[in-house]
This record gives structure tokens, C-alpha cells and sequence, in this order.
């Protein structure tokens, strides 16, 4: 490498360029359109390469150690194969708004087109699935392009990018850039500054309410942990309860006090109610997704919405909202709670008593209620216990899919954000071991469970041997119940109980699984066992998978139906088998 | 979100829509580099909005800028999202919603004109009432041998379907059109 003249290879340039991003690790898999990196890699000590055994696992990897840091997370696949085994954390990615720099390998630039071994139009697949992205045919672009994915995935609305780079451009000798110097796009730039106007409409529109409720998500994550901060002196100052969507669970600590809980589609009543009556909703960093809203005509229909959001086609895309702030979430707090503070007259406590009465009394009905059993391990008693004995300890979560999903965001506490990563936009089946990977690798020493299915660990399972060959001491604590939960659920619901497809018919041993691959394996299916087994797990300093057997039927509640309101929830004491059947009529049944 | 308006309802929501649709004329600047069209034509196919019309072309050379300009139709609140979406695209520099332009300015309608070609094929008294046509029209000829012509014609779009439907019984054989060029009327620019 000769540095005096930056001129090196396309190879160099990528470990050069990764380095001055910052960039400590990368996950991925080898194959011969990236081998020139891979050499590279090979010579070099300042990156680590964790080796996945599937694509879809290094993406996964670098979503969840860029959820738990903050960082970009950085996955390095060959072309062809490599590249469409990448798709899915990729839309993953954009869904949940994750910082990812995908570098993928391509054939030649002379032979792109001609239909070579391992060629795909890579570009081209993965257009609809990235923020942006580029396929490099000039050495000496390499550099501002590397830079420039960098820059883009990690600002504004985060998101993933590809760099396709041809075998012969990483061979190819050429200019090294270092990041400052080198030319950005410049119809990029998003902003981030709030509009003070709009800010001050929403703090007296704030201030005028009778029955507020701010809704959060994933946005406050994402704008780092200075507006957890912030979100955490606004509700402070303003008294007013907080309610946050799947993805932005620990913004606000679940043990405060005005914490309603998760809402949504499986949230829990006082947040649903609130949400349906309030007369000011503060939207941050959210999205008013399907799963949130429930049937939209009837969403929320007496309140005044403010939404704060940094991607201008978030507002106003599923509801109209009456006082629109564009600008990072971390700036728009920073505001909102000056120009509160600045009120001339606050709000008078009593403007708001009934309105607090009213959520105690949505409370009292304890609508994650389940009925305990002294016989067989509850799910959500199996989350509550995995919850209390891994308190005071610096302890991440990740899940897979499904029932065991929706339990972990009702019972597991988060007080902290960045402790939280699941798959909530596109639903990823396979999302946690490979996550949990990348958090342990981020967090060496943290305790790092993935919650998970005994459906969903099946589609990413060989990431196991990933976490042995790097002493990963990741737990993966599988729900048990021989289905697939959600989808039988649904099949409860929609399709008469025919239950098509979704048991699981040969399952396999867990616990010889994990031995197989030189793990821990553990097994329990007595209540009365659970705890001293969850703390023995805890205490292994290896890798282990946990076979947690559960009630097989046990149904995930309370829950809004199909084509129903926030009002119309199915409590877990009213869902009897009948009443399950027949929650989504006719009209409902189209929908899911 | 243009899901609900598909007729099994296989959607998420199936609020009627109330809305009517209307024709809205975009204009897109983008930087001139490889893949920029397909992102704005996979963004359109891809949300399952509307192409009426797409022309693109390269308008400031050294600047590397494309102008694309998209007749596109929905409801207000889809053609607001159609808008944000295209911003949200790297390289697109900006977004100009014409018709919403021209209303502001107090206009009805941006300037919108298409060139066409037209080739005629037939004999006789067809040839010559080809002709006066392509007059009438101020259609010009720009090739032609004793069995055919071809005329080219610029103008709204609603006149060339107009001329294209006379010409019909007179040997048309081939039309080829380039979709729609728009401007704000006025002194200002985009």
C-alpha cells in the first residue's frame, strides 16, 4: 500500500475507507466476486470479520448490533446468491429504519450482463429495498461511494444502502478519498431542525388539552439517547401519560409512572382506550402503521394530532394530522420542552384529573391478565420470570416472530433504549438468534436473549454454530408450543380452527441441537422448575438454547380484531372459544 | 395506500374512498446518473400509483441535471404522498407539482404539449385531404414519397388525439408520441 500517493487497490480501499467510518466490525460470508476484500481482511487487524453461515444472518447481525449501538451496521456478501440471500434483512432494514451498509461482490464490469456465474442484477433487486444504493464502476469513485453510503444510512430517516463492487474494480488501482474530501450528493439533505412555529402550535395545543396521550416509536430510538432524555423531562413536565409502538420500547422505562404500555393490535387496554379518547395526540417519531391504527375511520376520532417525524412522506400518509413537525426527534424535544418551560401559564393539574382517573380505571381491567397454572409453564409467566431474574443486569432482548414476540413486549420491562431489537415492520421470522449476535458482539459482556418461537428459531438456526466459533454466549429462549402460535391464532379467528399447516409435526430436539453445535442445551416444562433453570441458564458462559415448553394453546390477548377500533378490544377474559371464532366479521375477514 | 381502491379488498383498510381523483402534472429534477428513472418508475409501479404520461430528458448538461415530467392521477392525499415519496429519492433535487403551481398562480392549467408523428399511407383524394388536415392541424410534413407521408404535429394532448382519430379512415398506419413537456405559464422558473 503505498499511503504517500493514497493509490491502492479497489480491495484497499473498502478496508481503508471502513476503518476511517468508524467501522470495528463487519459480518458476512466469502465467495469468489468479493475475494479481493476477503484478502484484504485477511491482512489486516483493525476490522473483525464475524463469519455467518447464511447472508441473512449477517444482515440480521449488523441490524441488531446497529440497533444496540447506534452505529451502522456493516454486512460484506459475494454476488448472485450472496446478494439475493440478502434482500430480506435489507427491506428489513428499511422497514425498521436501521442503519446498514451493505458491500456486496459483482462479477467483472466486462462481463456484467452476459448472464456470468454468481451475476444478479444486484442494483437492481435490492433498489426497492434500500434507502439508496450504487454499483461502483470506477476505482476512483470508490472512496466518495463508501462514504457517501455511510453518510446516507446514517442520517435522516436511517436506512440500508448497497455498494455493489465489480471483481475487477476491487483489483483495480486507484485514488483513495478520505471522508471529508470526498463529494457528496447534494439533493441529500434532509433536515432536522423542527419549525419553531410549528413547534410553539404544539406546545399550547399541548398545553390546552383535557386528555392528552403522547404516542411514541421507534423514531426516539433512533435519534439517540439524548432524546430518550428529553422524552423522558417532556412527560416530566407535562404530566401526560406515554404509550409507545413495538420499536420504541424503552424510550420511556416501563416502571414509570405514566407508562401505559404498548399499543396497538396485542397492546394493552389503557393504551388503546387512551389512545381512541384522547383530544391531543403528540405523535413522535412514529408512523401510524396498520398494526397501530386499527381500523382507520375510526382512529382516535376526537383528537388533534400532532406528528413529529424527520421523513416528510410519513405525514399525512395513513392519517391526516393537524399540526405536522418536520425535523429529528432529539432537535424537536429539545424545543417542545424549552418553549413548554417558556409557557406563560401551565396547564393547572386539575384540567387533566379525570382524564388520569379515567386511565386508572382502563388499568383496573389488567388486560395482560392470563390464568396461571400450576401444571403446565404459561407463556407469558415463562416472559414475566425471564423478565424479573434477569433484572439489574445489562441485559438486551431480541426476538423472533410471532405469539412469543408480542408476549416479550408486554411482560419483558425495557427501561432503556437500545436494549430492544425485533423485527416489527416486515415481521422476520429468523430476525433473533442472528440479532442477538450482533448485540453480544457489540456488548461482549451484557446478557443477550433472544426470545424466540419454536417456528422461528428453525429459519435461522445455523447461526448457532456462528455464536460457538466466536464464543458468543447468546441465550435463545424458545416459547415451546409445537405451533406456529400466531398463525394457528389467526387460523382460530379467520378460518374456522382449521388449523392448516401451522403444527409443527417433527420438531427437533433442542437440547441435542444445541449439543450438536456445542452448545448448552436445557429443557423444562415445570412451572415449579422454571426459575432455578432460567437462573442456570443465565450463569452458563456459553451459548445456550433453552427448550421452554409451554401451553399449547395459549392465544396472545387482548388484541384489536381485524376492521375493528381501538375501543372494540378482545380482553383475555371475555375471549372464549366463541366469542375468538366470531370477533371478525365478513368485512374483517379480507383484511388480517 | 392506494390498496383499499383494488376490488377484492384484499387490503388492510377498506375505507371507501371519498376523494375524487384528479390528473396532476409533475415535474421532477433529477441527477443525470445510472438507474435515476428506474427509481422513479419502480417507486410509481411499486406503490401502485398512476403514469398517465413520462418524458425524460437531459436539460442542464454540465450540471448533470434530467427533467422528468409525469402526468400522474389520484386523490389529493395520494398525490401529496406521490410527492413526498419522489423527494424521499437521493438523487432528486426537486419536486414541482405544476397543476398545484398554476392554481397558486391563479392559472387553470400549466402549459402542457406533446409532439407526435404521424404516418399516413393511401392515394388520391386521401392524399389530399390528408393534407389540408395536416394544414388545419398546422401539422408539418416532414417525409414523404407518392404513397405516404409523415406529419408532424405539436400540441396539447387533446389535439392530437383529436387529428390522430380524423386521420383514421385516411391510411394511418403509425403514431408515435412523446408524452407530455409542462411549464408554469409566467416569468418565474421551477
Amino acid at each position: 500500500m503505498t499511503d504517500s500517493n493514497n493509490q491502492m487497490t479497489g480491495a484497499e480501499i473498502v478496508l481503508r475507507a471502513l476503518k476511517d467510518n468508524g467501522v470495528e466490525h463487519i459480518f458476512g460470508y466469502p465467495g469468489g466476486a468479493v475475494l479481493p476484500i476477503y484478502d484484504e481482511i485477511f491482512q489486516q487487524e483493525d476490522i473483525q470479520h464475524i463469519l455467518v453461515r447464511h447472508e441473512q444472518g449477517a444482515g440480521h447481525a449488523a441490524e441488531g448490533y446497529a440497533r444496540s449501538t447506534g452505529k451502522v451496521g456493516v454486512m460484506l456478501v459475494t454476488s448472485g446468491p450472496g446478494a439475493t440471500n440478502a434482500v430480506t434483512p435489507l427491506q428489513d432494514a428499511l422497514m425498521d429504519s436501521v442503519p446498514l451498509v451493505c458491500l456486496s461482490g459483482q462479477v467483472p464490469t466486462t462481463l456484467i450482463g452476459s448472464d456470468a456465474f454468481q451475476e444478479c442484477d444486484t442494483v437492481g433487486i435490492t433498489r426497492p429495498c434500500t434507502k439508496h444504493n450504487w454499483l461502483v464502476k470506477d476505482v476512483n469513485e470508490l472512496a466518495a461511494v463508501i462514504h457517501e453510503a455511510f453518510r446516507i444510512a446514517q442520517s435522516g430517516r436511517p436506512g440500508p444502502v448497497v455498494v455493489d463492487i465489480p471483481k475487477d474494480v476491487q483489483f483495480a488501482t486507484g485514488t483513495y478519498t478520505p471522508p471529508g474530501a470526498a463529494p457528496v450528493n447534494k439533493s441529500y439533505t434532509p433536515k432536522v431542525q423542527g419549525d419553531l412555529n410549528a413547534i410553539q402550535a404544539a406546545v399550547e395545543l399541548m398545553a390546552s388539552a383535557k386528555r392528552p396521550v403522547l404516542y411514541t416509536g421507534g423514531g426516539v430510538v433512533n435519534s439517540g439517547p439524548a432524546a430518550s432524555r428529553l422524552l423522558r423531562e417532556l412527560v416530566e413536565l407535562t404530566n401526560f401519560p406515554i404509550t409507545s409502538t413495538l420499536m420504541g420500547l424503552g424510550s420511556y422505562p416501563a416502571s414509570g409512572k405514566n407508562w401505559l404500555g404498548m399499543l396497538g393490535m396485542h397492546g394493552s387496554y389503557e393504551a388503546n382506550m387512551a389512545m381512541h379518547d384522547c383530544d391531543v395526540m403528540v405523535c413522535i417519531g412514529a408512523r401510524f402503521d396498520d398494526r397501530i391504527t386499527g381500523r382507520l375511520n375510526a382512529f382516535s376520532p376526537n383528537s388533534r394530532k400532532i406528528h413529529v417525524d424527520i421523513d416528510p412522506s410519513s405525514i399525512n400518509k395513513n392519517v391526516r394530522v393537524d399540526v405536522p413537525i418536520l425535523g429529528d426527534v432529539g432537535r424537536v424535544l429539545e424545543d417542545m420542552v424549552r418553549l413548554w418551560r417558556a409557557l406563560p401559564k401551565k396547564p393547572e393539574k386539575s384540567q387533566t384529573q379525570e382524564w388520569h382517573e379515567s386511565i386508572d380505571r382502563w388499568r383496573g381491567r389488567n388486560s395482560f391478565a392470563f390464568k396461571p397454572s400450576n401444571d403446565v409453564i404459561m407463556p407469558q409467566h415463562a416472559i414475566q420470570r425471564l423478565y424479573e431474574l434477569s433484572k439489574g443486569r445489562e441485559t438486551y432482548v431480541t426476538t423472533e416472530v410471532g405469539q412469543h414476540q408480542m408476549w416479550a413486549a408486554q411482560f419483558f420491562g425495557f427501561e432503556e433504549p437500545n436494549r430492544w431489537m425485533t423485527s416489527g415492520g416486515l415481521g422476520t421470522m429468523g430476525y433473533g438468534l442472528p440479532a442477538a449476535i450482533g448485540v453480544q458482539v457489540a456488548h461482549p459482556d451484557a446478557l443477550v436473549i433472544d426470545i424466540a418461537g419454536d417456528a422461528s428459531i428453525q429459519m435461522c438456526i445455523q447461526e448457532m454454530s456462528c455464536a460457538i466459533q466466536y464464543n458468543l454466549p447468546v441465550k435463545i429462549f424458545i416459547l415451546n408450543n409445537q405451533y406456529m402460535g400466531m398463525v394457528r391464532q389467526w387460523q382460530q379467528l379467520l378460518h374456522g380452527n382449521r388449523l392448516s399447516n401451522s403444527y409443527t409435526e417433527a420438531m427437533p430436539d433442542f437440547v441435542k441441537l444445541a449439543e450438536a453445535y456445542g452448545a448448552v442445551g436445557m429443557y423444562c416444562d415445570d412451572p415449579k422448575e422454571l426459575d432455578e433453570k432460567i437462573e442456570e441458564m443465565i450463569a452458563v458462559k456459553k451459548p445456550v438454547i433453552f427448550d421452554c415448553r409451554v401451553a399449547n394453546l395459549a392465544n396472545c390477548f387482548p388484541m384489536i380484531p381485524s376492521g375493528k377500533a381501538h375501543n372494540e378490544m378482545l380482553l383475555p377474559d371475555e375471549a372464549t372459544d366463541d366469542v375468538v371464532a366470531n370477533a371478525i366479521d365478513a368485512k374483517g375477514r379480507q383484511l388480517v | 395506500m392506494n390498496a383499499h381502491q383494488l376490488p377484492t379488498g384484499s387490503a388492510y383498510f377498506i375505507a371507501p374512498e371519498t376523494a375524487k381523483a384528479e390528473n396532476h402534472t409533475l415535474s421532477v429534477l433529477v441527477s443525470n446518473e445510472p438507474g435515476v428513472l428506474a427509481r422513479v418508475i419502480g417507486l410509481f409501479s411499486g406503490r401502485g400509483y398512476n403514469i398517465e404520461s413520462l418524458t425524460v430528458s437531459e436539460t442542464e448538461h454540465e450540471a448533470h441535471l434530467s427533467r422528468i415530467t409525469i402526468v400522474t392521477r389520484g386523490t389529493p392525499a395520494v398525490l401529496e404522498q406521490i410527492k413526498a415519496q419522489l423527494e424521499r429519492i437521493v438523487p432528486v433535487h426537486r419536486v414541482v407539482d405544476l397543476t398545484v403551481r398554476a392554481k397558486d398562480l391563479g392559472q387553470e392549467r400549466p402549459i402542457e404539449r406533446e409532439v407526435a408523428l404521424i404516418k399516413v399511407v393511401g392515394s388520391g383524394e386521401h392524399r389530399a385531404e390528408t393534407l389540408r388536415l395536416a394544414d388545419a392541424f398546422q401539422a408539418k410534413v416532414v417525409d414523404a414519397t407518392v404513397e405516404h407521408f409523415i406529419l408532424e404535429m405539436t400540441g396539447k394532448s387533446s389535439k392530437i388525439d383529436q387529428f390522430v382519430a380524423i386521420l383514421k379512415p385516411l391510411g394511418l398506419i403509425e403514431i408515435c408520441r412523446t408524452g407530455i413537456a409542462a411549464m408554469n405559464r409566467g416569468p418565474q422558473g421551477m
